[in-house]
């Protein structure tokens, strides 16, 4: 079995076919929504968590692939800009994943990527914009 | 007893003892008050986090043909300064924003661009564009000026915060059922969460907290460079109930700071954008108090759990100033991350960077040893707490016609 976060960049015109759907019937494929974009004539983008057998999966992602769809793990969507980043922690309580956190002892924050489910409150409210989306 | 002098002529031979203001606790603790203060000769605080009442003066030196922007206008980066001065003396404060910024139209709005980034661009040596317009006069005929300028060309470039460095702050949270947008950050309804904004045992007037030391004319470390206590800041409010370490267990005290931008860094002062509020500046200040007798570090060895700050209602409360405090918690219990209110577990997070303000003691602690920086007897004092000296509501009173 495997699990991933992952992002899915759907071009324009594949925007009106049921890719999720057949991913689901054909390849066996569980999906849980994390985050959803369709602006229908340009584009879409969907935050996923999929699972399914190795083979299954491995087949489901070169599906994806050979549709067009841009697949790209979820890590590399929101990053900590550390040069920004003051480690004041006000983005702690704020994430809803525990994705952030901050060390007793150092008083420093550390980004748990892959805890991440790019709801991007974090990028909203930080003060110092230090949290990016890399979309 | 020690006298100023004495710890200064310590430092200058390489002799001084320096702690921070969290090593000092250990050492107190272990060796108890009256060892600890015949051993250590300063100990270091520090603090860094959004200070609105911030801002800079500039002299920007004369034009040719000269313009007298005094009495017209001026942008920094289309972030408007204040110019009611002589001719080239423009003053810049933090939470201004362009003219054209969308504020709250769209709720909450971003405020991602203020004077607060205008002065740390300023600080890390870009060129800012200066757009002023006049009236024209014999003398300063020139109507309009539009020019790039740097700091390193500047005649002066002074930081001036009329309010930095409050002793204690209350923890915000929210009991309505919305989601708030407030100069404390984003509070979510119900009890979501609770964010307070103090350094607490590292916060430099929680470590002299009846301002036995800190006075005006006080050397500290500002912005990370050098800067001085010019006065009280602006609603200080000395008065406050105080628990028997001396700290208040509210908002008090508070320094009005100065000192040369131009050897300070962009590190330390750094542009900020409160969701839904505005923008400002973060500011990180240290101060060095000198261990003059075994009252003083009593004062200094203060710990997280010994100093007390009031959770405050920010939907209803704060707003229309009812005074009412929910609860009372201990800044260790804030560092946990958690504090329980009205019986329920609410996560805690800090606007003020408790990292940084270490940072900021340990290289205060550093320019000591090093002999960069010495200490200095306070000028005049600032208003104490029996002074009577307080802090106002605004009595309203309408024109009538």
């Amino acid at each position: 079995m495997v699990s991933k976060r992952i992002v899915l960049h759907f071009p324009r015109r594949l925007v009106d076919q049921p890719i999720i759907y057949k991913l689901v019937r054909d390849y066996n494929i569980t999906f849980n929504i994390l985050k959803a974009s369709v602006t229908p004539q340009e584009e879409g983008l969907m935050v996923l968590e999929l699972g399914g057998e190795d083979d299954d999966f491995k087949k489901g992602m070169e599906y994806l692939k050979s549709c067009g769809v841009k697949v790209q793990p979820l890590s590399e969507d929101v990053v900590r800009n550390e040069t920004k980043c003051t480690d004041c922690g006000v983005c702690v309580p704020i994430c809803p994943t525990g994705a952030l956190e901050i060390d007793p002892i150092t008083r420093k924050v550390s980004f748990y990527d892959t805890k991440c489910i790019a709801c991007e409150l974090c990028v909203k409210i930080c003060p110092t914009k230090a949290m990016e989306v890399h979309f | 007893m020690k006298s100023i002098r004495e710890i200064n002529e310590k430092i200058k031979a390489g002799q001084a003892v320096v702690v921070t203001a969290e090593e000092v606790i250990e050492l107190v603790d272990k060796k108890g008050a009256r060892k600890a203060a015949e051993e250590v000769d300063v100990v270091t605080t520090g603090t860094f986090g959004p200070m609105c009442s911030s801002g800079a003066y500039f002299n920007i030196g004369h034009s040719k043909p000269r313009i007298k922007i005094g009495g017209g206008s001026c942008k920094l980066n289309d972030v408007p300064a204040y110019c009611g001065f002589a001719a080239v003396d423009i003053y810049l404060g933090a939470t201004a924003i362009p003219d054209d910024d969308p504020r709250n139209k769209v709720f909450p709005g971003e405020f991602r661009y203020g004077g607060g980034h205008v002065i740390q661009e300023l600080v890390a040596g870009k060129d800012v564009r200066l757009e002023a317009s006049a009236h024209g006069t014999n003398c300063y005929p020139r109507r309009r000026l539009e020019t790039y300028i740097n700091i390193k060309d500047l005649n002066e470039a002074v930081l001036f915060n009329m309010r930095n460095c409050y002793q204690n702050y209350g923890v915000a949270v929210n009991l309505s059922d919305n989601m708030i947008y407030t100069y404390m950050g984003a509070l979510k309804p119900s009890l979501g969460n609770a964010n307070y904004c103090s350094a607490g045992q590292l916060s430099p007037l929680l470590k002299d907290p009846c301002y036995k030391t800190i006075g005006i004319g006080t050397r500290i470390f500002l912005g990370g460079g050098v800067g001085y206590v010019a006065w009280n800041g602006t609603q200080h409010n000395p008065g406050v109930k105080r628990r028997n370490n001396g700290t208040p267990v509210a908002s008090a005290g508070t320094l009005a700071v100065i000192g040369d931008l131009k050897q300070m860094k962009s590190q330390w002062l750094v542009g900020t954008s409160m969701l839904g509020y505005g923008a400002t500046l973060s500011v990180g200040i240290g101060i060095p108090i000198p261990v003059l007798n075994e009252e003083i570090i009593r004062y200094a060895s203060v710990k997280d759990e010994e100093i007390y700050a009031q959770v405050i209602d920010y939907s209803h409360d704060y707003p229309n100033m009812t005074g009412r405090v929910l609860a009372e918690v201990n800044y260790a219990q804030l560092k946990s991350g958690r504090i329980t209110i009205k019986e329920k577990e609410v996560p805690a997070g800090n606007l003020s960077s408790y990292s940084r303000a270490r940072q900021i003691a340990e290289e205060l602690k550093s320019w000591i040893a090093r002999k960069d920086f010495l200490l200095t007897e306070a000028v005049a004092p600032l208003p104490g707490p029996e002074s009577g000296y307080a802090f106002r509501p605004l009595k309203e009173r309408p024109p009538v016609f």
